[in-house]
C-alpha cells in the first residue's frame, strides 16, 4: 500500500469534486459535508461520465451526464441502475493534508 | 424426477407463461427455452419507445440472463428449432441440439408480413419487429435522410414517429383512405392525421405500392398509379402472420394460426401453444394482454391447478406516440342494431364515441382525451346493461337522461371493486390487480412510481396508469391518498407551490434551512431538488440568498457546457449575433492557442469552441476577454436576430438593435429553464421568432410579441401576447413576462409547458395592467442589478480558479515511487 499527499484540505471546495491524476490514472476526490474525503475512479460505469463534475449529496455523487447515483463509500451504483466504480482509501491527516492510499498493482484502468 | 418442459420461442407471451408457471409450481419441470433471437426476453412493445429515443435497449429487457440462471432455465438463445418428432418427443435445433421433452410449448409469435413487391429483397427494406430492425433504423438515420413506412396502422405510425425523432423525413403509405382503420373510425382517424401532420409526418393515402426501385440498395418506391417517391429506407409495417411453419411440419392443426382449445392444447399429446402464433375459436390475437391471459390458463393447466380455461378477449389499443392520445376498444363500428353516443369538440381536438348494442357498451373510441379509457373498457368487459342510462356512461349522472331515476354511474372505485384479482391491469407487462394490491399492502408502495419500480405496471405504453392510480387509491383508503401525492422529488412529499410558499413565508434563505424546516427525508437532498431549491431561493430572495455553487449542475458551476467525453465548450457572447472582425480574430487566435479541436457556428448565431479541457477554461476566458455565453445554463441564452431594416429590403424596424438591447438587458438572468429569444424585422420572420420562448416580430409602426414557443423535442408555435408601438414597450413587456415566468414556473419547466399548464389567459391577465407590469419589472431589475460576470470572478479569484486544475502526485516526495506503481499496466477490466 502506498500513501501519498495530494494536496491540502483547503484546496477542496465543499461538497464538490476535484480531479487527481496519478500517471495515467484519473481519480475524483470529494470533500463531503462532514469534512471527510472520498476518492473514486473518475469515470462513470455508464458512459464514462466524469464523476468529479457531479452533484454531491451526503455520501453520494450524481453523474453529470445521465444522473446515475453512486455511493462514495463503496462505489456501488444505486438502483435502478447497476454497476460499480473502484474506490480508494483517502483521509485527512492531522495537519490537514489529504492522503491517498493506492494499493500496489491496483486494477485501475488507464484513462484514455 | 422432474418432467421436461421445452418451449420454442423466447418472446413476450411465452416467457410470461413460464413466469406464471414458476409462481404456481416451481418444482414441477426442468425448463428449456429455444429462442432464435440472441437476446434474453425483452419487451417488444417498447421497441417503439426505443426508436423514439425514450428508452434504451437495456431498459426494455424484461428478464435478464441472471433470471434464467436463477430459475434453472436453460436458454438456448440464437438457435432456431427446426424439427419436432412428436412420436419420440424430441425437438432439434439448427445447431444440432436435440432436446427431449414431456411437454412442448409453441410460442413462436408472428412474422412480419412482407408484401411481395418486386425489389423487396434490396438493402434498406426492412420490417419493424425486433431489436435488429430497430438498430437498422437507428443506423440508417445516421447517414440517410428519407424514409417511407408502408402501412398506416398502429405499428407503422409508431415506426414513423420514431424515424422522425431520429431526424428523418418520413412518409407513410397507406392503402386505405384513412389511418388505423382497424382501430379507429373515420372521424378519429382524420383528427389523428391532422395531429401527426403537425408533427411533421407526411401521408400518402389510398396508394398501392407497385415496386421497389434501386440497385443493391433501395432508392425509391413506385406506385400503381404511376407515381414514384424517392427514399433511402422502406419499413414494411403492413401486418403480421402467425409463425406456424414449424407447427405445420410437426403435424399440428393449423389454420391461420396453430389451432388450440380453451386450455391451449393442440390435439397432439404433450404439445400446447400460446401467443401470437395461436388461433383460438377462430381468432388470432396481436396484442399482449390477451396473450398473457392465454399464458395464465396454460400455466395453470401445466402446473396442475384447476382453471376454467380461456374464453377469448376483448381488445383495446392505445397509440404510443408522444403528444397523441388515442384509445379504442371492442367493436366501435356502427352496424345495424347498434347505437352510438358521440362527442366531438373541434376546439379542443377531442372526440369520443361509445357504441351500444341492446343497452350494453360494446366498443369505444377516444381521441384527444383518453381519461375515460379504463372506465369504458371495464364497462365493455362487464357486459352491464345501461338501458335508459346510456348517457351516464359518458357524462355521469347529471348529464344522463334518466334524470336521477336510480341510474348509477360507473365510478372508478366501483370499477376497481368489480375487477377480479387475476384480471390484468397492465397489458404491456402482464401485471394483475392482485399483484398490485400485494405490492401496496406488503411492499409498502404508495405511489404510481413505486408501483412501477416494484411491479413494472404502467411501465410499457402507460395506458393503464389511471387504473393503477385508482387501485392505489382504493387499496390505501381515502385517508391515505394524501400520502400518495408526489412532491418535487423523492426527498419530499411537498409540491413546488408548497415549497416556494414556505420559503417566502418563513423567509428561508439556504437549501439547508429549507430541507431542515420542511423535513426532507434525505439529509442533503438529491440532484433534482438541490438545483431547484437553489433557484427558488434566488428567485424569492435575490439579495439574501447566496448562490450555492455545489447545488448547480456542472454546466452552470463551470460556466461551460460539458460534452459527452468530459471536455467542455466555450461560447463567446455575441450580442444579437453581431460581431466585429477584431472579435473574430481574437476568437480565432484563442482557438488556435488552446488547440480547440472543433469550431462550430451554433443554431443561435454564436461560435462554439468545442473540446476544451477543464483546466484550460479560465485561461481561455482571460485571453478572450469577453463574456462566454450562457449557451448552457438555465438562463437567457441567445437573442437571435435577422438584419431588419439595417440592410434588408423588407425590414420595417431595426431588429438588430432590438435584439442587442434585449440581450444586454437580460443576460445572466437565471430562469427555471433555458430561455431563447429572437427578433425579426418583418413578418417574413427570418429569425424564426415564433418558435422561441419569447419572439418579437416587427410590423409596420410597431412590434408583435409572441410567447411560449419551442423548437425543441416538442415543437410548438408561439402565441401572440400583445402588440406594442415602441422599443421601450417591447423591453417592458419582455421583462414583465420573464419575471412572471420566473416566479410561477416549476424548475425545469420550459415556457411552452408552463403556459399550457397555467393557460395563456392567466398570463395575459397577469400582465394586462401597467402597474402589474411595472411591479414585475421592478423585481426583475433588482435581480439583474445583482448579476456579476462569473468569468471575471473566476479569473480574479485564485481559489475559484484553482478548482479548475487537476491535482497531480507530487514528484519530489516518496510518492514518486508510489505514483510509478499506480500507473499500472492495463489491468484486467473489472467485471
Ligand atoms: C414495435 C412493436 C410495437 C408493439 N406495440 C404493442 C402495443 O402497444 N400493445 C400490444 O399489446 N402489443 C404490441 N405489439 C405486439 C406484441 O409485441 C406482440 O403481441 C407480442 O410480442 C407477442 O408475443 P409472442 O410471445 O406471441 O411473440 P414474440 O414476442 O414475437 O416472440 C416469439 C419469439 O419466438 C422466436 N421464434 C420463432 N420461431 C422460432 C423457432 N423456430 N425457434 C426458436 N425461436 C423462435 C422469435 O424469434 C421470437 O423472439 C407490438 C409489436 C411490435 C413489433
Ligand atoms: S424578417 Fe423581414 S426584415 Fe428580417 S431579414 Fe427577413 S425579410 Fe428582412
Ligand atoms: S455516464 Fe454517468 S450516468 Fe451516463
Amino acid at each position: 500500500m502506498n500513501e501519498m499527499i495530494i494536496g491540502h484540505i483547503s484546496e477542496f471546495p465543499e461538497r464538490a469534486g476535484r480531479v487527481v491524476r496519478l500517471g495515467d490514472v484519473e481519480l475524483a476526490l470529494f470533500k463531503l459535508s462532514d469534512g471527510s474525503v472520498r476518492a473514486v475512479e473518475n469515470r462513470c460505469p455508464h458512459k464514462n461520465g466524469k464523476l468529479s463534475e457531479g452533484i454531491v449529496c451526503d455520501h453520494h455523487v450524481y453523474c453529470p451526464l445521465h444522473d446515475w447515483k453512486i455511493d462514495l463509500h463503496d462505489g456501488l451504483v444505486q438502483a435502478p441502475d447497476e454497476g460499480c466504480v473502484e474506490t480508494f482509501a483517502a483521509r485527512v491527516d492531522g495537519s490537514g493534508n489529504v492522503v491517498l492510499q493506492v494499493p500496489e498493482g491496483a486494477g485501475v484502468r488507464k484513462v484514455s | 424426477m422432474r418432467k421436461k418442459l421445452v418451449m420454442i420461442g423466447n418472446g413476450m407471451a411465452g416467457v410470461s407463461f413460464v413466469e406464471q408457471l414458476l409462481k404456481l409450481n416451481p418444482q414441477r419441470y426442468e425448463i428449456a427455452i429455444i429462442g432464435a433471437e440472441p437476446h434474453p426476453n425483452y419487451n417488444r412493445i417498447m421497441l417503439s419507445s426505443v426508436l423514439a429515443g425514450e428508452a434504451g435497449i437495456k431498459d426494455i429487457i424484461l428478464n435478464d440472463w441472471d433470471w434464467y440462471l436463477d430459475n434453472g432455465i436453460a436458454l438456448h438463445a440464437g438457435q432456431q428449432a427446426v424439427s419436432v418428432d412428436a412420436e419420440a418427443r424430441i425437438v432439434t435445433t439448427d445447431q444440432g441440439l436435440a432436446l427431449p421433452y414431456d411437454e412442448l410449448v409453441f410460442a413462436t409469435g408472428s412474422l412480419p408480413f412482407m408484401p411481395p413487391l418486386p425489389g423487396a429483397d434490396k438493402e434498406g427494406v426492412i420490417a419493424f419487429r425486433d431489436i435488429k430492425d430497430c438498430e437498422t433504423m437507428m443506423e440508417t438515420a445516421r447517414t440517410y435522410r428519407k424514409a417511407i413506412v408502408i402501412g398506416g396502422g398502429l405499428l407503422g405510425i409508431e415506426a414513423a414517429r420514431g424515424l422522425i425523432n431520429l431526424g428523418m423525413e418520413v412518409s407513410v403509405v397507406h392503402i386505405h383512405s384513412y389511418l388505423m382503420e382497424r382501430q379507429l373510425d373515420a372521424t378519429a382517424s382524420r383528427l389523428l392525421q391532422a395531429e401527426l401532420e403537425a408533427q411533421g409526418m407526411r401521408f400518402l393515402l389510398q396508394k398501392q405500392s407497385a415496386a421497389i426501385t434501386g440497385g443493391d440498395r433501395v432508392t425509391g418506391l413506385a406506385f400503381q398509379d404511376g407515381t414514384h417517391e424517392e427514399t433511402d429506407l422502406i419499413v414494411m409495417a403492413a401486418g403480421i402472420r402467425p409463425n406456424v411453419g414449424l407447427a405445420k411440419d410437426s403435424g399440428l392443426g393449423v389454420n391461420r394460426g396453430i389451432i388450440v382449445d380453451d386450455f391451449m392444447a393442440c390435439g397432439i399429446p404433450g404439445i400446447s401453444a400460446v401467443g401470437e402464433c395461436v388461433e383460438h375459436r377462430g381468432v388470432v390475437y396481436g396484442l399482449v394482454a390477451p396473450l398473457y391471459e392465454q399464458g395464465a390458463v396454460l400455466a395453470k393447466r401445466l402446473a396442475g391447478v384447476e382453471t376454467e380455461g380461456y374464453h377469448g378477449s376483448v381488445l383495446s389499443t392505445k397509440l404510443k406516440v408522444s403528444g397523441v392520445n388515442v384509445f379504442s376498444a371492442g367493436s366501435f363500428v356502427d352496424e345495424p342494431g347498434t347505437k352510438s353516443l358521440r362527442v366531438q369538440d373541434d376546439l379542443d381536438g377531442i372526440y369520443k364515441k361509445v357504441v351500444f348494442a341492446n343497452g350494453k357498451v360494446i366498443g369505444a373510441v377516444l381521441f384527444g382525451d383518453t381519461s375515460d379509457s379504463s372506465r369504458l373498457f371495464s364497462a365493455i368487459r362487464s357486459g352491464k346493461d345501461f338501458t335508459g342510462n346510456e348517457k351516464e356512461v359518458l357524462f355521469g349522472p347529471s348529464g344522463g337522461s334518466g334524470g336521477g331515476a336510480g341510474g348509477k354511474t360507473v365510478s372508478t372505485a366501483d370499477l376497481v371493486a368489480a375487477m377480479s384479482g387475476d384480471e390484468i391491469v397492465c397489458g404491456c407487462n402482464g401485471v394483475t390487480k392482485d399483484t398490485l394490491v400485494e405490492a401496496i399492502a406488503e411492499k409498502g408502495c404508495v405511489s404510481v412510481g413505486e408501483l412501477k419500480a416494484c411491479t413494472k405496471a404502467s411501465g410499457g405504453c402507460g395506458g393503464c396508469k389511471p387504473l393503477v392510480e385508482a387501485i392505489l387509491a382504493t387499496t390505501l383508503g381515502a385517508d391515505q391518498v394524501a400520502v400518495v401525492k408526489e412532491g418535487i422529488c423523492g426527498c419530499t412529499p411537498l409540491s413546488r407551490d408548497e415549497v416556494v410558499g414556505a420559503i417566502r413565508q418563513m423567509h428561508l434563505t439556504t437549501t439547508k434551512e429549507v430541507m431542515h424546516v420542511l423535513e426532507w427525508n434525505n439529509p442533503e437532498g438529491c440532484s433534482k431538488c438541490r438545483p431547484a431549491l437553489n433557484y427558488y431561493l434566488g428567485m424569492a430572495f435575490p439579495e439574501e440568498h447566496e448562490d450555492e455553487l455545489e447545488s448547480r449542475f456542472v454546466n452552470e458551476r463551470n460556466h461551460a457546457n460539458i460534452q459527452k467525453d468530459g471536455t467542455f465548450s466555450v461560447v463567446p457572447r455575441i450580442y444579437g449575433g453581431v460581431t466585429t472582425p477584431e472579435d473574430l480574430k481574437k476568437i480565432a487566435t484563442v482557438a488556435e492557442k488552446y488547440q480547440v479541436p472543433l469550431v462550430k457556428i451554433t443554431g443561435g448565431q454564436r461560435i462554439d469552441l468545442l473540446g476544451v479541457k477543464k483546466e484550460d477554461l479560465p485561461g481561455m476566458w482571460k485571453d478572450l476577454d469577453m463574456p462566454s455565453g450562457y449557451a448552457y445554463g438555465k438562463a437567457l441564452r441567445t437573442v437571435k436576430t435577422c438584419v431588419g431594416n439595417t440592410f434588408c429590403r423588407f425590414g420595417t424596424q431595426d431588429a438588430i438593435k432590438m435584439g442587442v438591447d434585449l440581450e444586454k438587458k437580460f443576460e445572466r438572468l437565471n430562469t427555471p429553464h433555458k430561455v431563447k429569444l429572437a427578433v425579426s424585422g418583418c413578418p417574413r420572420n427570418c429569425a424564426e421568432a415564433t418558435i422561441k420562448d419569447l419572439g418579437v416580430v416587427a410590423i409596420d409602426g410597431g412590434w408583435e410579441i409572441y410567447v411560449a414557443g419551442n423548437g425543441g423535442t416538442r415543437v410548438r408555435a408561439a402565441d401572440l401576447l400583445t402588440k406594442v408601438k415602441t422599443e421601450e414597450e417591447v423591453l417592458a413587456w419582455t421583462g414583465a413576462y420573464l419575471q412572471y415566468y420566473r416566479e410561477t414556473a416549476n424548475y425545469m419547466e420550459r415556457t411552452s409547458e408552463w403556459s399550457i399548464r397555467i393557460g395563456l389567459d392567466t398570463i395575459k391577465a397577469a400582465l394586462e395592467k401597467q402597474e402589474d407590469r411595472d411591479a414585475l419589472n421592478a423585481r426583475i431589475d433588482r435581480t439583474l442589478d445583482l448579476m456579476q460576470d462569473p468569468w471575471k470572478q473566476i479569473i480574479e479569484n485564485d481559489d475559484l480558479r484553482n478548482a479548475f486544475d487537476a491535482l497531480t502526485a507530487p514528484v519530489d516526495t516518496e510518492a514518486a515511487a508510489a505514483s510509478a506503481s499506480v500507473s499500472v499496466p492495463d489491468g484486467p477490466a473489472k467485471p
